[in-house]
């Protein structure tokens, strides 16, 4: 795949990445609830509505993202299932006390990334409206700050860590109404922030790997599909801090920094064009002019089909001198011009905008657009506009809103949160969101740290890498490189756990490197390893300690569980004919083999071993291992004295 | 004397106000090196023994940090004036009238530093600041009447909260609201429905389950239910406005002398017992919906009486397996004018206690009989021991709630008689529908079951 952002020069630009990872735990009970920990797919029953308002905090404010949540006016749909949530889920019960396993897993995190934990622990409400919590906050509390990472480019600070409950899933959500199930409401998570002491795109990667590595050795996170999650913030010399949430794999995480990177570096050189041109804010002018019975009878089908389906008018803005800047690509394919659709979409509800950059175009002829410039007293040669079409009041929001994020323009970068697209592009979300969000949980009384509690914590601190990596090598027999390959892989506790469970009938080597090594192989030929779980790579590994499959057979039969991930493992050992043979009937193989060559291994000693062994392993490969093979070729050529 | 400090005690309280810092001032801790910043907030006091300081942190969240010896704490800024909220504007006069009262409890309250818990807090006004949308439904005056935890009324709250009501009707008021803590509402909606006799327009109780400092309040959508009721529902008694079911949707108003809270969290904790809810209001659209009966319709040219004395002699007596015949007798000697019993069954509590309750009979002490079942009418006849009862003196309260009657023979005894023939007369007199001579089948709630 070819790198869409080459030769960027991050040290120079001054780049500083500060990273955010939630990572669910795997705790027997939810956080405040005694709900289990698990998603599920069963029929909705227990359905209800609610709606949620913003509030202000202790201190008297109110959080603008809340505000701009409520705005949009929608109601909530949440199913309730009734094996993974309660009356705490639907807000019809008050939180339980705060999960004591959760709490010592955080503390056990804590104390291995050298933090300072506080001496007495406040559960708060952090305002969230958009429905993704049934109560309108999110219950979280700081348990520890100011630690540190060691990272091969210098020690990386954590500032803070925080235990938190996981919102709920969004099933669905339309104009009017988001539809969301509560199973994962309430799952713990905990929550690690690093300062911005991250300064490549490739070492937020890694960092962000081995804090989700450290929580997950604990034996308590879960793993799988949004187990991890983890936001960046961004920010680059002369640029603002912008925080990007919703990047679904850490490998996304490189190409979202890099796509970031080039934004803020092309909204930098905005900038500087419109200050070359003498741009002043005073010179963009609130001016919206009604321009709905130019295109009465336009040809344009998408004006023509706005303008039906509802009560929509053309509503038009002029920017003076912006000639040629709305067209320019801030992230491959999203152009400035996006960014201002984005805007408002988010504060105006309206679809999109049309700017002059991108005319003619959409069916609007070069008439139309001379018409549209001298109407709004703009110069096709210098100047820029933007055409909004929807219902009047709506039109008019979206202009207004554009002309504040153009003035903005002047500034350089807006400090906001953007969402991340499939692609590593980001799209605005809304604006960064304060501490005036946060409220204390006056259901939950502080909770002191004891001694006991950082005790109790102790025994849940995960070994460091160092030890580890010596003990898989003294220990396993693993080579320094396949222990540090494993150490470093997401499955090291499948790891761990299968070489407890067949100590002494399976090697550990064998184990790491079908889990380090095979995976990655089949990876490389593009075999979708997604597909193999946990529950295929442990029963390949029983069916071994079992003999029935020759460790030469698991990379043909997990290429093959990938295709068909819900089929029995042992079926598709059978069915690709990879059953281990049994040892009398490689002797009669052999016998067979050697009976039918006889002659021919007379006259050829020297390579009548080679011979059979080739013909044997023709129909035995994978089915019984080769050494075996050999040892009973060795063994009748020399009892027929052909060797 | 012990030196407390915004909840702070000992050392810290003394080493706080030395240094005169307070809350919202910004506050810089050092300890073992580090820096801790932030706004110092108010510390809970039942938690105060611990020598742990407060502060909130530039990201919001609290954290407590332990002061020692080695800890410095100091005055970093003092603390900037918050911006208050504009005034709502005056109303328009062609709208209905109504009254706001608010008595404390849920639907008013914030966070109280005393106990870290929620209380009642919010003043009336910013309650119309906060939900401005309630002056497109009627023109209201709000007004606090009183600040006590629902539990802590007393049957003089009753007596004022009555008086306050009957004056506003007098002075021709559409309807009352009346803002209240919902763990004893209904024992205050039923003695307004006794105290005020010829009720012209409805008295509204409305609460909260969920308090109105987080964005999942009920409280604006039951207050918005209650204006709409006590602006134009088309009755004139006593009534609770409350959601009617988990989903923001609908607000039940049922008969404030046939409900009781059913849930101790739940948003549709109020549930009609041997009754139905009366209306169902949408308080989006403002649509009454009428789903029970109508005792008494609205009629603004009524005249309204105040018989608002209540006796707060009475006591409420459960049945228990090991109930003793002492509970009564104390009772009886100590001076009190009425018991209720909330007996089992049909009705019934041990025959041990016959011979205390005909001595309380025979001493003017009248004896009421209601069930703990809830559901269902008491009966006194169907067993022998009911019989024995009835022989005793015993006044059977037909399908009446305990609290309903405990309420109304606290009425009784104070507003109107202590003769004991008459109060049995008036105890089994419907006055306001707290009796439903007829159970359909309906009247039952039934589990879900798969």
């Amino acid at each position: 795949m070819s790198r869409a952002v080459q030769g960027l020069d991050y040290e120079k630009l001054g780049l500083r990445v500060g990273l955010e990872i939630h990572v669910q735990l795997d705790t027997r009970e939810k956080l405040f609830c005694s709900c289990p920990t698990k998603l599920v797919e069963e029929d909705s029953v227990d359905v209800f509505y609610r709606e949620l308002r913003p509030s202000r905090s202790e201190m008297g404010e109110v959080d603008q993202a809340a505000v701009l949540e409520w705005k949009k006016g929608r109601r909530f749909k949440y199913d309730s299932p009734r094996s993974a949530s309660c009356l705490v889920e639907a807000d019809e019960e008050p939180p339980h006390q705060m999960n004591r396993e959760a709490l010592e897993v955080a503390l056990a995190v804590a104390l291995s990334l050298n933090m300072r934990i506080v001496d007495e622990v406040y559960v708060m409400r952090k305002i969230v409206i958009d429905g993704s919590n049934v109560s309108g906050f999110q219950r979280t509390s700081l348990i520890a700050m100011n630690g540190w990472l060691e990272d091969e480019d210098g020690r990386v600070r954590i500032q803070t860590l925080c235990l938190e409950e996981d919102a709920a899933r969004k099933m669905g959500e339309s104009e009017y109404e988001v539809e969301y199930k509560l199973d994962r409401l309430g799952i713990p998570l905990v929550e690690i922030a690093t300062a911005p002491d991250i300064h490549s795109p490739e070492q937020a990667r890694r960092v962000a790997f081995k804090i989700g590595q450290l929580v997950r050795l604990t034996g308590r996170a879960k793993r799988g599909l949004g187990s991890i999650r983890q936001d960046v913030n961004i920010s680059i010399t002369g640029g603002g801090k912008v925080e990007i949430k919703g990047i679904q794999h850490l490998y996304m995480i490189p190409r979202v920094i890099e796509y970031e990177t080039l934004r803020q570096l092309r909204l930098l050189e905005i900038r500087e064009e419109l200050r070359r041109r003498g741009v002043v804010k005073e010179s963009l002018r609130a001016v919206f002019v009604d321009l709905t019975d130019l295109f009465r009878n336009t040809q344009s089908k998408l004006i023509k089909r706005l303008l039906t389906e509802k009560n929509a008018v053309v509503y038009g803005l002029k920017l003076a001198e912006f000639k040629g800047l709305l067209g320019l690509e801030l992230q491959p394919g999203r152009r400035f011009g996006t960014e201002l659709a984005d805007y408002a979409r988010v504060w105006a509800g309206v679809g999109g905008l049309i700017h002059s950059d991108e005319l003619p175009g959409y069916g609007i002829t070069v008439e139309e657009v001379n018409e549209v410039y001298r109407r709004l007293g703009a110069n096709p040669e210098r100047d820029a506009f933007v055409l909004v079409v929807d219902e009047r009041s709506k039109a008019l929001r979206a202009l207004e809103i554009v002309l504040e994020r153009v003035k903005v323009a002047l500034d350089g970068v807006p400090e906001e949160t953007r969402a991340a697209n499939p692609d590593g592009t980001t799209r605005y979300m809304r604006p960064r969101p304060g501490g005036a969000r946060m409220y204390p949980e006056t259901d939950i009384p502080p909770i002191l740290i004891t001694g006991d509690l950082i005790e109790s914590a102790k025994r849940l601190v995960p070994e460091p890498f160092e030890a580890k990596l010596e003990r898989f090598v003294r220990d396993h027999g693993l080579s320094r490189e396949l222990a540090t390959s494993v150490i470093n892989d997401i499955r090291l506790d499948l790891y761990e756990r299968l070489v407890e469970k067949w100590r002494g009938k399976v090697p550990p080597v064998l184990i790491a490197s079908t889990i380090a090594n095979t995976l990655r192989m089949l990876e490389n030929e593009g075999v979708r390893v997604e597909n193999i779980e946990d529950e295929h790579i442990e029963k390949v590994i029983d069916l071994v300690a079992a003999g029935k499959l020759v460790k030469d057979a698991i990379p043909d039969v997990l290429r093959e569980v990938s295709k068909e991930p819900e089929r029995d493992v042992e079926e598709v050992v059978r069915e690709l004919g990879l059953s281990r043979i049994s040892e009398s009937d490689v002797l009669d193989l052999v016998d067979k083999i050697v009976k039918e060559n006889l002659e021919k291994l007379k006259s050829r000693r020297d390579k009548a071993f080679n011979i059979v062994m080739s013909e044997a392993m023709k129909v035995l490969r994978g089915r019984v291992e080769g050494s075996l093979v050999a040892d009973i070729v060795k063994r009748r050529l020399r009892e027929l004295d052909i060797m | 004397m012990v030196l407390v400090y915004h909840g702070y005690t000992g050392r810290l309280a003394a080493l706080l106000s030395g240094i005169g810092v307070e809350p919202g001032d910004r506050v810089r801790v050092v300890k073992d090196g580090e820096v801790f910043e932030g706004v110092l907030m108010p510390r809970y006091t039942v938690r105060a023994s611990e020598d742990i300081l407060v502060i909130k942190l530039e990201n919001g969240y609290n954290i407590g940090i332990k002061v020692d010896e080695r800890t410095q704490v100091s005055l970093a800024s003092k603390k900037s004036r918050l911006e208050r909220v504009a005034e709502p504007e005056e109303a328009v006069e062609s709208k209905a009238k109504i009254v706001l009262l608010s008595t404390g409890g849920t639907i008013a309250s914030k966070i109280d530093y005393e106990t870290g818990a929620v209380v009642p807090a919010l003043s009336t006004r910013e309650i119309t600041e906060w939900a401005p949308d309630l002056t497109d439904i009627a023109v209201f005056e709000a007004r606090e009447v009183m600040r006590v935890f629902s539990e802590d009324i007393t049957p003089s709250d009753w007596e004022r909260l009555a008086n306050e009501v009957y004056r506003e009707m007098k002075r021709g008021v559409n309807g009352a609201v009346i803002a209240h803590g919902t763990d004893m509402m209904s024992y205050s909606a039923a003695a307004l429905a006794f105290a005020i006799r010829d009720k012209p327009v409805p008295i509204v109780f409305v609460g909260s389950q969920r308090s109105s400092d987080r964005p999942s309040s009920d409280s604006i959508l039951n207050l918005k239910g209650a204006f709409i009721t006590a602006s134009r529902a088309p009755i004139a008694e006593s009534l609770i406005a409350m959601h009617a079911s988990t989903s923001d949707d609908l607000i039940a108003v049922h008969r404030g002398v046939k409900v009781r809270k059913m849930h101790t969290s739940r948003r549709d904790a109020f549930q009609s017992i041997n009754d139905k809810p009366i209306f169902l209001v949408n308080p989006y659209t403002s649509e009454v919906k009428q789903v029970g009966k109508i005792l008494k319709t609205r009629d603004p040219t009524r005249t309204p009486s105040l018989e608002a004395r209540f006796d707060d002699k009475v006591a409420l007596v459960k049945a228990y397996p090991g109930v003793q015949n002492e509970i009564i007798d104390m009772l009886v000697d100590k001076g009190f004018h009425g018991i209720v019993i909330e007996g089992s069954g049909l009705g019934h509590i041990s025959n041990r206690l016959l011979d205390s309750i005909k001595r309380a009979v025979e001493s003017g002490v009248p004896v009421v009989m209601t069930s703990q079942c809830l559901f269902g009418r008491v009966n006194l006849n169907v067993y022998s021991t009911g019989r024995r009862l009835l022989e005793a003196g015993v006044i059977p309260a037909e399908d009446m709630l305990p609290e309903v009657a405990y309420v109304k023979l606290s009425w009784v005894l104070a507003s109107k008689t202590r003769d004991i023939a008459e109060v049995r007369k008036w105890m089994l007199t419907n006055l306001e529908g707290e009796i439903n001579y007829r159970h359909t089948l309906d009247l039952y709630p039934r589990w879900l079951y798969e």
